[in-house]
């Protein structure tokens, strides 16, 4: 490309560059084009049975839980719409765990799965289950034997996720369903970061529930959907009681617009899935080709069986926050948690047996349906600059080019 | 996060950023941190024959905070004598870029960088008598 026309494309660019499509993705204008007239004319309650604008809310709901339906093969009356896949995990697991849990006490999950999983494990250790955290190999994937070991005649659920919110690697749900199945064993995906980006059928699969979140594929944040099988029946305990909307799983009015908007973004991830991953593919390897000339750079995760519009890389002997810091023109996240004021690193890339001192300089990148070629050579710009000042400045860095092997040091721990 | 302005200015113009020859007689190193905890600093200064700081240089692996804390430190011991430099704490520099509490730790750091570095010296020239 000459001068001329990069001088062109830069006013394009619109700074700091969006690179952080795993916390959150911006609304299609699609979508918002389909959303906004039912928040000022058809603004209906859903639940509204005497009059005009009920039922044509109450339509427009039902056809979006049709397309969020759709999207993953499931019959529009397993759909039961949430505040988002925090709230669908909460309820799929403690939902199951408390309605079955007088017969079985015994559920597995990943050491890697995302806090609100976790969390809601350990809640439940305190009221008795017994949990089993299967490990992760270095490459971010279970190993089915694993399942196999841990799984009891006790045991209620399995909740896996399908694709990683720090690394994007793929977990192999297909085959993790069939061994629940044959087992008996209610199976939970976290589909969070895997709906719309990955093709999912929830019957091929062998998937009892799984959660959706809106804000992850171009839909407002505020709204997501819990798949709940009916063949066989799943039952769950509803933690939100009220007016028993959503077949009683999940009272509580709903988001005639938001339901609005997650449907639509549903359809246009099922209709655009192919082509969005093919782009999001090739602006992956560019930036990675664009990086390769970088000594000491690791990809954490397996680079195959990964949703292509994540990448999380360290950059060996620079500190992730003064990176971050670094790359201002880049909105892009630390994988390492230092940032929230505590100095442990990811507890995903430690589960990956990650070292610590690597895990201090990791930065998840995550590209996206609007992301541009111009916006992926600007970053590997600006990323270039910024590692080369800041290893100038690294001691680790001018120690290892002195030949001195860091894990000979003494380091005072402080 | 936000951080200060001097933060931002440190980080981005760190003063003093390089190496001195850690074998000169007047030269002391001091190392700290660890790679694990997510910082280590290394703080050099060259003494003169009157046992004055006549030079300073750093290298840091860590966050802004920790570049900012080192930069400053470079900046202040220029000029001292040891007795001096070893009187500089660490709330004295956590105030000047006024650090937010999750950050006092990389003051804490930096004045063990320079105590570490002129007890170095120190035993390099222990006829040193400042």
């Amino acid at each position: 490309m000459s001068e001329a026309t990069k001088s062109q494309h830069r006013p394009n660019i619109k700074l700091p560059i969006y690179l952080d499509y795993q916390a959150t993705t911006p609304v299609d204008p699609r979508v918002m084009d389909i959303m906004l007239p039912h928040f000022t004319e058809k603004f209906g309650n859903p639940h509204s049975r005497t009059h005009a604008y009920g039922w044509e809310a109450e339509g427009a709901v039902e056809k979006a839980r049709g397309q969020v339906a759709h999207l993953i093969g499931a019959d529009p009356r397993e759909i039961v719409f949430t505040s988002g896949a925090t709230e669908s995990n909460n309820l799929a697991i403690k939902g199951v765990a408390h309605f079955y849990g007088d017969q079985r006490k015994h559920i597995i999950t990943v050491q890697t799965e995302h806090k609100c999983v976790l969390d809601s494990c350990r809640h439940l250790e305190q009221e008795g289950f017994e949990i089993t955290y299967l490990p992760v190999q270095p490459n971010g994937l279970i190993r089915l034997e694993d399942l196999a070991a841990a799984a009891t005649d006790n045991t209620v659920l399995v909740s896996v996720m399908a694709v990683n919110n720090e690394i994007g690697v793929i977990q192999p749900i297909a085959e993790i369903g069939a061994f629940c199945r044959e087992r008996k064993i209610f199976f939970h995906t976290d589909a969070a970061q895997a709906a719309g980006k990955i093709p999912l059928d929830v019957n091929a699969m062998n998937i009892d529930l799984m959660s959706i979140s809106g804000h992850k594929l171009y839909a407002p944040m505020g709204i997501g959907a819990l798949y709940v099988r009916r063949k066989p029946r799943v039952r769950l305990q509803a933690i939100m009681n009220g007016g028993g909307q959503e077949r009683g799983m999940r009272s509580g009015t709903l988001p005639g617009p938001l339901c609005v908007g997650l449907g639509a973004a549903c359809e246009f991830a099922e209709q655009d899935m192919a082509s969005d991953n093919e782009r999001l593919r090739r602006l992956r390897d560019r930036f990675l080709k664009g990086l390769s000339d970088i000594p000491e750079l690791y990809i954490n995760g397996d680079l195959e069986q990964r949703f292509p519009g994540n990448l999380n890389i360290s950059f060996a002997y620079i500190e992730g926050e003064s990176m971050l810091m670094a790359l201002k023109d880049l909105a892009v996240s630390s994988g390492s948690a230092c940032t929230s004021a505590s100095l442990e690193p990811s507890y995903v890339l430690r589960a990956l047996g990650v070292d610590v001192e690597m895990a201090h300089t990791s930065i998840r990148i995550g590209i996206g349906r609007f992301t541009t070629e111009d916006e992926i050579d600007y970053a590997v710009k600006t990323i270039h600059e910024h590692v080369d000042r800041l290893r100038e400045m690294s001691p680790l860095w001018e120690m290892v080019q002195d030949g001195i092997d860091l894990k000979s040091i003494e380091w005072t721990d402080h | 996060m936000a951080y200060s302005k001097e933060v931002v200015d440190h980080y981005e113009n760190p003063r003093n950023v390089g190496a001195l020859d850690k074998e000169d007689e007047s030269v002391g190193t001091g190392l700290v941190g660890a790679p694990a905890c997510g910082d280590v600093m290394k703080l050099q200064i060259k003494v003169d024959a009157a046992g004055v700081i006549e030079d300073a240089k750093f290298k840091t692996f860590g966050c802004g905070s920790a570049i900012a804390s080192s930069s400053l430190v470079t900046e202040w011991v220029k000029g001292k004598t040891l007795d001096e430099a070893g009187t500089i704490k660490n709330t004295q520099i956590a105030e000047e870029l006024a650090l937010p509490p999750v950050k006092i730790h990389c003051s804490v750091l930096a004045e063990d960088a320079i105590k570490a570095a002129i007890a170095d010296f120190k035993t390099k020239k222990p006829s040193t008598d400042v």
